[in-house]
């Protein structure tokens, strides 16, 4: 308060300053609009049915999405560009059976992890050699890595594949306890919410802070002032595509680890979820505009739903993706208040 | 002063679309220290040379120079990093990033942690202040600038790598006269300091102030080369649109000798149209065999009350009556089957099927009046074709090609053929010869004299005011948004009078209007006036 009497020339302050600030940077509305939710739903849930703000209940908030969290910075990076990846979930089904498989077989465990991983990076480079070579659109290209991946994961087998007890894997699910609340109330994480942790830091390096970042925005805004501005844009599309599916694969290898089992049928339906969180979080579908640390807000507002759902237990869980329906819808609306404002 | 040595030399440069020869054998040479004009009527290949420099259009044959070593341009990138910037116009940005971000992006300081972006937006900072933009935040969006602001971004990211040859192109079309200013002096600047400049600009006033050596172009051919001192304005024009010239005079004075005045019931008649916070409620007629111009800035009314006319958008006040009896134009369609069409100014995006042939978009309106049921039969197509083929110098290879692969004038034409098939009583047009080259634009204009000799009443407009008083017999004068006035065409009426008339409906100074309103097309002092 003093501070606005002495120095009346002085920049704006408080509300008015954050006003402005928003106003010119409209791009950063729909994710501060993701974090006020997301707090909402956090302040909610514990209002309505308690045993939200504890250690535990986040704790596994983050266990239970750390491969949904990774999936979304693969997304991110696509849909930035004004792309889509359908195939992310068929990849983990694919990837994750074969995995155990392999692991099961014999196969140095680590060995497959590592295959895990590349069979990933192998469909999305697949994907964009056929949308920046082949010029097939994003959604077909990766429609047809979706079917390809599914029907391989179905070949290889169509019952849940257990991994063993004693594998190396499971170790990446080992749940640990870094601070001993009283009763259960502790802090806990596991080696996945770990490597989805290094991911995000290095997808927010990656995106803001290197050259392949800054062109993966401008390809977003418009693709051929991008390359009239000479940047290297065939190299970074297909960047995009192997980002997102190695980020698939190793999505696989935290939740395969989590679950300690691996079916045809994992994963049908999580590209759309990853898809929504990443709008949820604030990035335009068309691209050029969005952060990543949004995304991961975006799925973890997906998860907390279903938290709040699960706690509520007068909600069927069938309505659950009309919740995420209805939130998407919402958060697509004020995105086209956004646009419309700046074209003004 | 001895012949320094060219830091350019492209020569016998000849390109190609889909068969099509745009440029046919150029030579360009670029010294340091002087600006190059590169002047030419729409579609005589400027934007092509400049393609061919950069390497983002690909060269048949013909060699490229630079500094004395033969190579061959490969993208934009490979251009900027041999010194050769361009500027294209501000549209060719990213909306969504930051000034200081369009300004340095390739080109990015990087330190240990990445890009660093405190010394980005210095360097940004740095580049905008010659520009003389100190005061434009490099952390604000581009999505906030106006496209004034914008261009001079566009101009400031050239300049961060500090080029050998600096290409503009059409850098000026959407500056006021101050920012003008600022450009050419930073051009001068640079030129002293030895850079060769690429200057491509359609206000032939500014290309006088600036440029040391102008080279001609004309469908796809150097029609000169020489010192900007040893050429005046009346020669460069008349190098730009070659012979065309005469025949367009003809049509002037044969014009004038059919000079009509109406008489009898109006063909279209139409009392307070108006469409609130469109156009204010007009009244106007049309008769038989009338060529009506629609003269007025852009935003004036006159796309709108063409609109209202050919029931593209719905009127809320007024009435419409056809040959005496009430009609209700509802809908582009409702106006087609009461013999009214509409040619928009939107060729691309209301105008022409792109996917389709040609032979497809020139039935396609006959077809929808007549009904699905009754389908006109290929024998009946082909005449239709060959009719509208021959009148509109239409090339007959182009019957069954995709319309987006041919020349925007040939679209144009596909898009009259079409409206002239539904046998039109009413027929307005709305920019029919932007951006096309000069033999359309000349076919078009013959055809639409033609018409009114036909017995149609025809509305044209257009932002070339040359070409309304060429053409029309009376010209409606729209100024925001509601008729100012009209003037039957004559001997004595010439796009001055035009101009004063909107000047004079205007309280302030009519020069501050046409001195800032440079993209609205009606700064004809300073466009060339041709066509």
């Amino acid at each position: 308060m003093s501070a606005l009497t002495t120095h009346p020339t002085a920049e704006p302050t408080g509300v008015r300053a954050l006003a402005k600030r928003l106003s010119l940077h409209l791009d950063t509305l729909p994710t501060a609009a993701a974090v006020v939710i997301f707090i909402g739903m956090i302040v909610y849930g514990e209002a309505a049915y308690g045993r939200i703000v504890q250690f535990n209940t986040l704790s596994n908030l983050l266990i239970n999405n750390a491969h949904l969290v990774i999936l979304t910075v693969g997304l991110t990076f696509v849909i930035l560009t004004g792309g889509i990846d359908l195939s992310v979930g068929a990849v983990i089904a694919f990837s994750s059976v074969a995995g155990v498989m392999l692991m099961n077989a014999g196969w140095n465990p680590w060995l497959a992890m590592l295959l895990m991983v590349l069979i990933g990076t192998a469909f999305g480079a697949a994907s964009g050699v056929l949308v920046q070579y082949f010029h097939v659109q994003p959604f077909i290209a990766t429609l047809a890595m979706m079917f390809l991946g599914r029907g391989l994961a179905s070949i290889l087998s169509t019952v849940p594949e257990r991994l063993a007890d004693d594998s190396p894997l499971r170790s990446l699910g080992t749940q640990i306890e870094i601070y001993d609340g009283p009763k259960v109330d502790d802090i806990v994480i596991t080696p996945g919410v770990i490597i989805a942790a290094i991911v995000v830091a290095a997808a927010f390096f990656v995106l803001h802070r290197t050259r392949t970042g800054r062109t993966v925005y401008a390809i977003g805004g418009s693709e051929q002032s991008a390359a009239l501005m000479g940047l290297p844009v065939a190299a970074t599309k297909m960047w995009v595509y192997i980002i997102s599916g190695t980020l698939s694969g190793l999505a696989a290898v935290v939740y395969t680890a989590r679950l300690g089992s691996a079916q045809n049928i994992t994963g049908i339906g999580w590209e759309l979820d990853a898809i929504a969180a990443t709008v949820i979080g604030g990035t335009l579908l068309t691209g050029g505009a969005g952060f990543v640390l949004g995304s991961v807000v975006g799925a973890l507002v997906l998860g907390l739903m279903n938290v709040l759902i699960t706690r509520d237990g007068g909600i069927p869980p069938e309505a659950t993706t009309i919740i995420t329906g209805g939130i998407l819808l919402v958060f697509v609306l004020l995105q086209r208040a956004v646009l419309a404002r700046r074209r003004e | 002063m001895t012949a320094p040595r060219p830091v350019v030399e492209m020569s016998g440069i000849t390109v190609e679309f889909s068969g099509v020869r745009v440029l046919d054998g150029v030579d360009l040479t670029l010294y340091p220290g002087e600006v190059h004009a590169l002047m030419g009527e729409n579609g005589a290949g400027k934007s092509t040379l400049i393609g061919a420099l950069t390497g983002t259009v690909p060269i048949l044959s013909g060699e490229v120079r630079i500094e004395g070593e033969e190579r061959m341009p490969a993208g934009v990138a490979r251009s900027r990093a041999e010194g050769i910037a361009t500027v294209f116009q501000e549209t060719h940005l990213s909306p969504h990033l930051t000034v200081a971000e369009n300004v340095m992006i390739g080109n990015e300081a990087r330190g240990p942690f990445g890009i660093d972006w405190k010394a980005n937006r210095a360097r940004a900072a740095e580049v905008l202040a010659r520009l003389g933009l100190d005061d434009l935040d490099p952390r604000s969006p581009l999505s906030a600038l106006s496209p004034a602001v914008k261009q001079l971004v566009a101009v400031a990211r050239a300049l961060v790598v500090e080029p050998r040859v600096l290409v503009l192109d059409e850098p000026t079309s959407s500056l006021d006269a101050g920012e003008v200013n600022t450009l050419l002096r930073v051009v001068r600047g640079l030129r002293d300091r030895g850079v060769a400049i690429l200057f491509v600009s359609h206000f032939i006033e500014q290309v006088f102030d600036v440029a040391d050596r102008m080279t001609v172009l004309r469908g796809g051919r150097v029609v000169g080369e020489c010192l900007a001192a040893d050429l005046d304005r009346a020669d460069l024009i008349s190098k730009m649109i070659g012979e065309d010239i005469d025949a367009l005079k003809a049509l002037r004075s044969e014009r004038l000798a059919h000079h009509y005045s109406a008489s009898g019931e109006p063909t279209l008649r139409a009392s307070a149209l108006g469409r609130r916070g469109t156009l204010d409620p007009t009244d106007i007629e049309l008769s038989r065999g009338e060529v009506v111009g629609f003269a007025g800035l852009n935003g004036s009314g006159r796309t709108e009350l063409a609109r209202l006319m050919g029931g593209a958008e719905r009127a809320d006040s007024g009435e419409i009556w056809m040959d005496g009896a009430r009609v209700q134009l509802r809908s582009p369609g409702a106006a087609l089957r009461c013999r009214v069409a509409l040619s928009t100014e939107h060729l691309r995006e209301e105008g022409i099927i792109r996917g389709l042939t040609a032979r497809e978009n020139i039935v396609l309106a006959l077809q929808a009046m007549r009904g699905w049921s009754r389908p006109l039969s290929r024998g009946e197509q082909d005449a239709l074709i060959e009719t509208y083929f021959e009148a509109l110098h239409i090339a007959p290879d182009d019957i069954d090609r995709p319309v987006e692969e041919l020349s925007g004038g040939t679209q144009q034409k596909i898009l009259l053929a079409r409206l002239l098939a539904t046998r039109p009583h009413v027929l307005i047009l709305d920019e029919p010869t932007r951006g096309i080259d000069i033999g359309a634009k000349l076919d078009i204009q013959r055809r639409v004299a033609r018409l009114a000799g036909e017995g149609v009443a025809v509305v044209f407009i257009s932002s070339q005011l040359e070409e309304v008083v060429r053409l029309s017999d009376r010209i409606v004068v729209l100024k925001d948004r509601e008729k100012i006035g009209e003037l039957s065409n004559g001997p004595g009426v010439t796009v001055d009078t035009i101009v004063e008339m909107i000047a004079a409906d205007l309280d302030g100074d009519p020069e501050e209007l046409f001195g800032h309103d440079c993209d609205t097309g009606l700064a004809s002092p300073k466009l060339f006036p041709v066509t």
